[in-house]
Order: C-alpha cells, then sequence, then structure tokens
C-alpha cells in the first residue's frame, strides 16, 4: 500500500480552492475583479491568518514574559510558540538563533549595527551583489561610514544573472562580511547562495542572506544552506506585517552586543551594571510582536499545508506561461532573464512609460508594481528609470495571466 | 475611472512630441525635478529677459503624464513674467487637485490636465514639472524632489 501511494502523482495544485482562502481576492477593482499580481510587494493573506491573529488579540493577550497571571502565560506561550514553528521551518538547531524583528530590513540592519559595525575597520570590505534591495545596500553604507570600511558590488549580466566568476575574484582575506539576496526583487534572479556562502567563509567572510524574495518560494534550510544569518519579513510570506526573522548561528549572536536596550533584553539592571538576556531575547527590547508572530506562524503552517514545494512547482508554471505570452507581445521587453528565476517578471513596454502602464492596468483591476522596486542600481544597470514588474503567489492562476496580457492590449490601444 | 479622461488626446499628442525639448546653455536659471515614486527625472532650463521668461525649455524622461505637462508648461509660460506665471501655477494646482474646480479659461490647453485629479497618485506626475520651474526661477539652480 506504502509502496503505491508513493507513486501516486501528487494531486495537481488547485489554486482556485486556495483562492477562497484569500477573501480579499472578492475585491472589485475599478469594476473588475480584482488581479493581484504584486505579491512580491506584500502578499496577502488566507483566513487561518486573519483567525489566528483574531484568536490571540481575542483569547490571549497580554504582555509577554513578565507576569505570572493566566493571559500573560498564554501570551508568552503563543509568543515562543510561533519562535519554536519558525525553527522548524527554517530548519534552524535552536529557538535561540531566532530573533523576531520587524521585517527583513530590520534584520539586515541589525546585523549591520550589532555584528559588523564593532568589528570592521578601516581596510574592511563589505561584498554585496549589484542585484540587492536598498535595504541591503543602505546598511552597510551606513556601517562604512561609521567604520571606514569599503563596500564591494559584484557585477551582474545582461540576464540579470550574478558574475560568480567576477564574485570569487572580489573575495579576499579583508571581507569580513558579504550581503547577499537570495531571490532578486527587481528580476526574479536566484542566486546561488549555497556556492557564495561555502565560497565566503573559505576566505573568513560571515555571509548574511536576504532571503525575503525567497522564503515564499522555496524550501529553506539554513543548516543545510550554512547561511551565518538569514533574514525575511513574515508580509511576504502569506504572514502579517510589521514582523519578520533573523536568524544567526548561535555562536556568531552570542559575541555580538546587544543592538537596542531596553525591557525585555535584561536580565537586571541597576545604575552601575546591567546585566544582559539571553539569546534570543537580548535582540528584543521592549514588547514585541506578538500577535504578528502568531500570524506568521500560521502562515507557516498554510504554506506547509499546501506543500512548499508544489506552491514553488505552481508559480514556476504560471511564471513560464507569463513569460511566454509576454515574450510573443512586439512591444514588450522582459527584464531580466536569468536561468534561474522565482516567480517575478519585470518588463517594460516601448512607448508607454511603466508607471503609465500601472494606472492602465489599475483600470482594468491588474494589480501590478511599476518603479525602481527599491533596486535602483538594478534599473541604472539596465539603463530604465523603472519597470514594471508581476510576481506570482499561491492564488495566482493561468487566468491572471490572461487578465495580465488582456490589460496589456488596453494599454497599446491607450498609446496606439 | 475613465481613461480617456486621463489620456486625452492633447496629452498623448504632447507626450509622444514634446515642445521645447532639450537644454539651453548658459541658461539664466535652471533645475533639476525628481520624482522618486516612479524615478522620473527631468530638468528645465530658463532664459530672462528681465522678469519675463524669453526661452524656456526642458529635458528628461518620464511618464506620458510628467512629459506631456511639461511640454504644455514650456508653452504656457513663455514670455509670461514671474507673477502671471506664478498665477498660472495656482490655476493649474487648483485643477489638479479640487475635485471639482471647472477649468479656468486663462489655463488654456492646459486644461486637458483635468483628468489627472482622478487619479490622485499621478498629480505629483502633472505638477513635477511646475515646482521645477518655480526653483529654475527663484534659485537660478537647484534639485527638487515630489516627496
Ligand atoms: C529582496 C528584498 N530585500 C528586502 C526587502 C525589505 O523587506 P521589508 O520591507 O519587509 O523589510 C524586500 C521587500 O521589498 C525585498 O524584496
Amino acid at each position: 500500500m506504502a509502496a503505491n501511494l508513493s507513486l501516486a502523482a501528487p494531486p495537481p495544485f488547485d489554486a482556485e480552492r486556495v483562492r477562497r482562502d484569500f477573501p480579499i481576492l472578492d475585491t472589485m477593482v475599478n469594476g473588475h475583479p480584482l488581479v493581484y499580481l504584486d505579491s512580491a510587494a506584500s502578499s496577502q493573506r488566507p483566513l487561518p491568518v486573519l483567525r489566528a491573529v483574531e484568536d490571540y488579540e481575542t483569547h490571549s493577550h497580554a504582555n509577554v514574559h513578565r507576569g505570572v497571571h493566566a493571559l500573560s502565560q498564554a501570551a508568552t506561550a503563543a509568543y515562543e510558540g510561533a519562535r519554536e514553528r519558525i525553527r522548524r521551518f527554517i530548519n534552524a538547531r535552536s529557538t535561540r538563533e531566532i530573533i523576531f524583528v520587524r521585517g527583513t530590513t530590520e534584520g539586515i540592519n541589525l546585523i549591520a549595527q550589532a555584528y559588523a559595525r564593532p568589528r570592521l575597520r578601516a581596510g574592511d570590505e563589505i561584498l554585496i551583489s549589484a542585484l540587492e534591495h536598498h535595504a541591503n545596500i543602505v546598511p552597510w553604507q551606513m556601517v562604512c561610514e561609521q567604520t571606514g570600511c569599503t563596500l564591494k558590488v559584484a557585477p551582474i549580466n545582461r540576464r540579470g544573472e550574478l558574475l560568480l566568476e567576477e564574485f570569487l575574484k572580489l573575495l579576499n582575506p579583508r571581507t569580513r562580511l558579504v550581503a547577499m539576496a537570495h531571490v532578486s526583487n527587481a528580476l526574479g534572479t536566484v542566486l546561488p547562495v549555497k556556492r557564495i556562502i561555502e565560497a565566503a567563509q573559505s576566505f573568513g567572510a560571515v555571509v548574511l542572506i536576504d532571503g525575503a524574495q525567497a522564503v515564499p518560494h522555496s524550501r529553506v534550510d539554513v543548516r543545510a544552506l550554512g547561511a551565518d544569518f538569514y533574514t525575511f519579513s513574515g508580509h511576504k510570506l502569506y504572514g502579517p506585517t510589521g514582523i519578520g526573522v533573523l536568524y544567526g548561528r548561535e555562536e556568531l549572536l552570542a559575541a555580538m552586543p546587544p543592538w537596542q536596550g531596553g525591557g525585555d533584553m535584561i536580565l537586571t539592571v541597576s545604575f552601575e551594571k546591567t546585566t544582559y538576556n539571553e539569546l534570543p531575547w537580548k535582540f528584543e527590547a521592549g514588547t514585541p510582536n506578538m500577535s504578528g508572530a502568531v500570524g506568521l506562524a500560521a502562515a507557516m503552517d498554510y504554506v506547509e499545508s499546501l506543500g512548499v514545494e508544489a506552491i514553488a512547482a505552481h508559480e514556476q508554471r504560471l511564471l513560464q506561461l507569463a513569460t511566454a505570452e509576454l515574450a510573443r507581445l512586439p512591444q514588450i521587453e522582459i527584464i531580466g532573464s536569468a536561468a534561474h528565476k522565482a516567480s517575478v517578471l519585470s518588463f517594460t513596454m516601448k512607448g508607454v512609460h511603466p508607471h503609465d502602464l500601472g494606472t492602465i492596468l489599475d483600470a482594468e483591476g491588474v494589480a501590478v508594481r511599476t518603479g525602481h522596486h527599491c533596486a535602483m542600481p538594478v534599473m541604472t544597470f539596465f539603463g530604465l528609470p523603472a519597470t514594471a514588474r508581476a510576481s506570482f503567489g499561491c492564488y495566482n492562476t493561468e487566468r491572471d495571466v490572461a487578465s495580465l496580457v488582456q490589460a496589456l492590449g488596453k494599454a497599446r490601444e491607450v498609446f496606439a | 475611472m475613465d481613461l480617456k479622461e486621463l489620456y486625452r488626446d492633447v496629452i498623448l499628442d504632447h507626450n509622444r512630441h514634446p515642445r521645447n525639448f532639450g537644454r539651453i546653455e548658459p541658461a539664466d536659471g535652471r533645475a533639476e525635478g525628481h520624482n522618486p515614486l516612479c524615478g522620473d527625472r527631468l530638468s528645465v532650463f530658463v532664459v530672462l529677459d528681465g522678469e519675463r521668461v524669453a526661452d524656456i525649455r526642458f529635458e528628461g524622461r518620464g511618464c506620458a503624464i510628467s512629459t506631456a505637462s511639461a511640454s504644455l508648461m514650456t508653452e504656457a509660460v513663455k514670455g509670461k513674467d514671474r507673477t502671471a506665471i506664478r498665477a498660472l501655477f495656482d490655476k493649474v494646482h487648483a485643477l489638479l487637485t479640487h475635485p471639482d474646480a471647472a477649468p479656468d479659461g486663462a489655463l488654456g490647453k492646459l486644461a486637458a490636465l483635468a483628468g489627472v485629479r482622478e487619479f490622485p497618485v499621478r498629480v505629483k506626475c502633472a505638477s513635477l514639472c511646475w515646482h521645477t520651474l518655480n526653483a529654475a526661477l527663484e534659485h537660478g539652480a537647484a534639485t527638487i524632489s515630489t516627496e
């Protein structure tokens, strides 16, 4: 029996059923049913996430780690239970390695200020890629200003792929920290992060991976990757805003000074001397976002109930379909044609500025992101002020791709 | 929401064939405008004859609304003095932001921008060139931003 079962093909991914879990998808926009193609900016939340948050707020809320009363215990259990859920999701060794943050941006800033700033000196180098989101550029520029260290940038090619050889050449014993996206938000390029991590670590550098766009589209196992630090946002993973995760290897986190000071991150405080709390709370000053943590844990349950691999395969089908459909339109140029991409399709339309395109698609109910996608250096590399970007999530369907194509036809009519 | 109201023929025409497009060097005043939201950038160059704008050009790239608005603006302000230009800007501003301001007769072709107010996120596209012109007239040389 067991053998038979394992031979059976997996059930086809039922995106129509998935859509019913996302009430917001029933919204009408400008007289058209919403076609939501902006999940790379922020995904929508399914009912189980909305309910988990409501349930926490309705039945379990009080401050955490502070009271002996029942609700405080319930809140603490919910919050710390969420941490364990997250540990399992990314296969970290211990919950001491899971720090709750507001999102990817805060995770990167925490490492910049608490890891890099105290250690780096003039002459040291931080290495990033030309594909990074501003959140993985600016915090390092700040560290460079603060310490006198230097920011190096590994280049990309016209397909939007990291030039691995160039990256390897830039590594040297002065490279103290490498910070790279796992998946580019502007182009969808998947970077060879395992290779990057191994190479960087062989030079003694510590590696931070910006996983904001990777976690929703692939199974991430931080131990298998060997990442020193890995960070992502809840709101791109069908979870709430204002919650994210910073994973760090325990030895590294333990050796770091706290970032922010306040309640929860201390054991004892006197005016003479304060002792800091243990990991992970040492890095969680102040009352945390408990309902966000609970919502993110529920989002992980949801994603695993659909199957991370099944979602990824479904999105790949849509990406390939959309790529093929748009490639047939003579006015469309696809920006970013890496061999390995996830869920993101960036493009321009000849004679129509992306901003106008965004307005016209919106009039048809189609939500895409237009602009520089917080990756101005990527736009500059391609000589563009902006692109339009369609991105796919578990709830998108072939129909959404057809609506996009149809709306692009409308844009061509308006600008005929 | 009516796209035809936004993308009127005048707008599409001025987007496709922007008037007074290019640089003036040397110029008596120049300024660069930037709309970080969409990456639009434009530069405005003016030659003054006393209080009067004797010549004006603009350069840059942007969406249809920002390009057409800049093109229409250069036509409208050429030959006018600062006071008249300020008064015209106030009328354009009212047209872009007041829900039912009737287009003022003095606006001429600029009235084609009336459709923009239905699209609040696009108002900055249309007003960028005016803020940039203001900067060019006031400070001689400046960079301004819509944010
Ligand atoms: C690759 C990448 N890094 C970082 C971020 C910043 O994430 P957040 O705004 O949630 O902190 C994003 C989100 O846009 C992203 O796509």
